[in-house]
């Protein structure tokens, strides 16, 4: 069985972020860029699935600008047998990025796909759930936990809820997106880092693949959010109670 | 007072075998200034309050962070505690220069976060920093995780403001990158430890903060691919060398098990020796293949048995909490003696081996440092303060170190611990002339007393 993940170039989790001046975006300008979090974890994932036996290859696939072959070679490093790279110069909305999928799964036909839940520059959290739509796939999203069942072509899939784990069983093929307690990725070690120099990277356009990736959306402003103002100490409860009354207007 | 005179002598106590009696401190708090003309005034507080123990011969100890390993900061009898945490103001940046003017009190991990803002940053860092201020920083010559490539002290500090021990405020805060007028004075001041004067205000050059920063953690299977590594390192790296550390496999296990959340990279197998190398460049792209290209070469070459490379900010201050949180290991797992030594690189771990054997199961001996800078942090980690195993430590350690013409204390000065050893590393001469400029610039020997220079001399 093939698994596909898809790995998404964004702004190094730990930069601090600034907005540009002319408030279109955030400055990405000689800022460092890494692999999201959430599909490093994905990609984690997929390796063990790979290494306990129950598949036999890991499919790396990323879409944006020439940069990401950069993400893909880390993903090789850890341990992914080929990457895909659709080069698109656009912003890569969750929809297009869905629909983009749904051709590749056509050709690769994985039994697996796995996504981390969101990426860290939009939070949109919603790649996984829309193509699994447009597959008709089963999804388990926000997973904590993931086993396989190769005989029955099942997989069982803890979700973190609000309400707290909830199991659900998935037909495969089917759609996983990875939450934070699922693993801790590994490293990219020398003779990884090496073999992956070797390892293909495909090359595919939006056009080639037949998806419009005309954008729908139009961002208007980005700012940041307003400062945290100082807190108040209040010398009674009397005060605090006017206070709470007539200036946070909450009683 | 009382409890905060508890706490000073208890912290100092963890730390040194000794435990002094304190039987009077006053310590003197200078407060926050918030305007150029309060500024001036503070300077003339600490010059009114030597001036005064001056006159009076009592004894004076300046301190800042209180994280200093050789009680260079501590009162000893009944000195005068001279406190400049308060004197904590950044004075002064100049963007296009990277020069900053900042007063002693600042905390090193403060500035760093100023200068971060300014897309700058400090040439030194070392695991204090979240306590340690830039006036000890100076009046110690802190050396740390970069100084293989940005330099000591003496190099990046372009002016000091000083008071002397009768209260001659010598401001010798200059901001310029040359200056051959007259005798450097400042160095007398980097590194004297407070003995020849207190450092109220710091003018340094700091480096622009470059985008590519690259991490990478190395197993090597002995000391000698080690040494060898860094001479590929420094020839194939260059430029873009910021960091060249190393730890023994005892470093690695003791972090391991004493530190929260630390783990070994290389879980799997057990190695020797571990080498950190950190690369700052201009260019991410071209900076990491030139990593890449040369740890793959000495994988190669056999100098490395394994590695991994950092692929994210993340990873990158793991590898470095290993090293950094070594200190800090040591001090959970129960009661360490350590030694900082400057020893040529090819001898550098046999100390180590050596002081394995001599103390055997009583201790357990762990070694690492900075490699790039032949200086060796030895630490002997055992369940208890013993006087019999110090004394087979030293002097043994100092003799050995001085017999290879090195250092007994690379960058942690000299303090209370060492000043009787001077000699293993200088000269009777070189000695008797430090303790001439002592008597001109401290004739009643009020500043930082019984530290730094031998008691048969200063007596």
């Amino acid at each position: 069985m093939k698994i596909m993940v898809t790995v998404k170039r964004v702004i190094d989790y730990a930069v601090k972020i600034r907005v540009k001046p002319d408030k279109t975006g955030v400055v990405t300008q000689n800022v460092k860029m890494s692999m999201n979090p959430f599909c490093e974890i994905a990609l984690e994932e997929a390796l063990r699935i790979r290494e306990s036996g129950l598949a036999s290859e890991v499919v790396a696939v990323s879409m944006g600008p020439s940069q990401c072959v950069d993400t893909l070679r880390t993903g090789l490093a850890m341990g992914a047998d080929r990457g895909i790279h659709v080069e698109a110069n656009d912003s890569m909305y969750p929809l297009f990025v869905a629909k983009i999928l749904k051709k590749l799964v056509e050709i690769e036909k994985p039994g697996l796909l796995i996504l981390g839940k969101q990426a860290i520059d939009d939070d949109c959290n919603q790649t996984g759930q829309m193509v699994a739509g447009l597959l008709n796939w089963p999804q388990g999203t926000f997973a904590s936990k993931v086993v396989l069942d190769k005989e029955k072509q099942v997989a069982t899939v803890d979700r973190e809820v609000d309400d707290g784990i909830e199991t659900l069983c998935l037909n495969l093929p089917a759609v996983i997106t990875t939450d934070l307690r699922l693993n801790q990725p590994r490293y990219a070690t020398l003779p990884n880092i090496m073999k992956a120099k070797s390892k293909p990277i495909k090359k595919f356009t939006p056009k080639e693949l037949n998806v419009d990736i005309k954008p729908d959306l139009e961002i208007v402003e980005v700012t940041e959010p307003p400062k945290r103002k100082s807190g108040v100490l209040v010398s009674s409860v009397d005060e605090l109670i006017e206070k709470l009354k007539h200036e946070a207007n909450v009683i | 007072m009382m409890m905060m005179l508890d706490t000073l002598r208890r912290f100092w106590g963890r730390k040194m075998l000794y435990r002094m009696k304190i039987s009077l401190v006053l310590q003197i708090l200078i407060g926050c200034i918030n305007t150029k003309a309060q500024a001036n005034s503070f300077y003339n507080h600490v010059s009114q309050i030597l001036k005064y123990c001056n006159s009076r011969c009592l004894a004076v100890v300046p301190q800042g962070g209180n994280t200093g390993l050789v009680g260079g900061s501590v009162p000893v009898f009944d000195e005068v505690i001279v406190s400049l945490s308060s004197m904590n103001n950044i004075i002064s940046f100049d963007k296009v220069s990277g020069i900053l003017v900042c007063e002693a009190g600042c905390i090193l991990e403060n500035i760093m976060s100023f200068l971060d803002n300014e897309g700058f940053i400090m040439p030194l860092d070392l695991g204090a920093k979240g306590s340690c201020q830039i006036g000890g920083n100076v009046s110690t010559n802190a050396g740390g995780l970069r100084l293989v490539r940005y330099g000591s002290l003496h190099g990046n500090v372009l002016g000091v403001e000083a008071v002397l021990a009768n209260g001659t405020v010598l401001d010798m805060l200059k901001t310029l990158r040359k200056d051959n007028t007259g005798y450097d004075l400042k160095h007398l001041f980097i590194g004297s430890e407070g003995s020849l004067g207190i450092v109220t205000k710091v003018s340094i050059l700091t480096p622009p903060k470059l985008s590519s920063v690259n991490v990478a953690l190395l197993a090597c299977k002995d000391y000698s691919c080690c040494q060898k590594l860094l001479q590929e390192a420094k020839r194939k790296l260059g430029e873009i060398l910021s960091a060249f550390e190393f730890l023994d496999g005892q470093s690695m296990d003791l972090v391991t098990n004493h530190l929260e959340g630390a783990r070994n990279p290389f879980s799997t197998s057990h190695h020797n020796f571990y080498v950190l190398i950190e690369t700052t460049g201009s260019d991410e792209s071209s900076d990491k293949q030139k990593l890449e290209a040369f740890l793959l070469g000495s994988m190669e070459n056999e100098l490395i048995a394994d590695g991994v490379l950092a692929q994210d900010i993340n990873q990158a201050s793991t590898f470095w909490r290993i090293r950094e949180g070594i200190s800090e290991a040591l001090m959970k797992a129960g009661a360490v003696y350590k030694y900082d030594v400057s020893i040529p690189v090819e001898n550098l771990y046999n100390l180590v081996e050596e002081m394995r054997s001599r103390l055997g199961d009583a201790a357990n001996v762990i070694g690492y440092g900075h490699l790039g800078d032949g200086n060796l942090h030895l630490n002997v980690s055992v369940s208890q303060y013993d006087e019999k195993i110090l004394s087979q430590i030293e002097p043994f350690v100092y003799e050995w170190t001085s017999k290879k013409r090195g250092s007994i204390s690379a960058e942690h000065g000299v303090g209370l611990m060492k000043a009787n050893e001077i000699f293993y590393s200088q000269s009777h001469e070189t000695v008797q002339m430090m303790a001439s400029i002592k008597n001109l610039m401290d004739p009643n020997h009020i500043l930082n007393p019984y530290k730094v220079l031998p008691h048969s001399i200063t007596s």
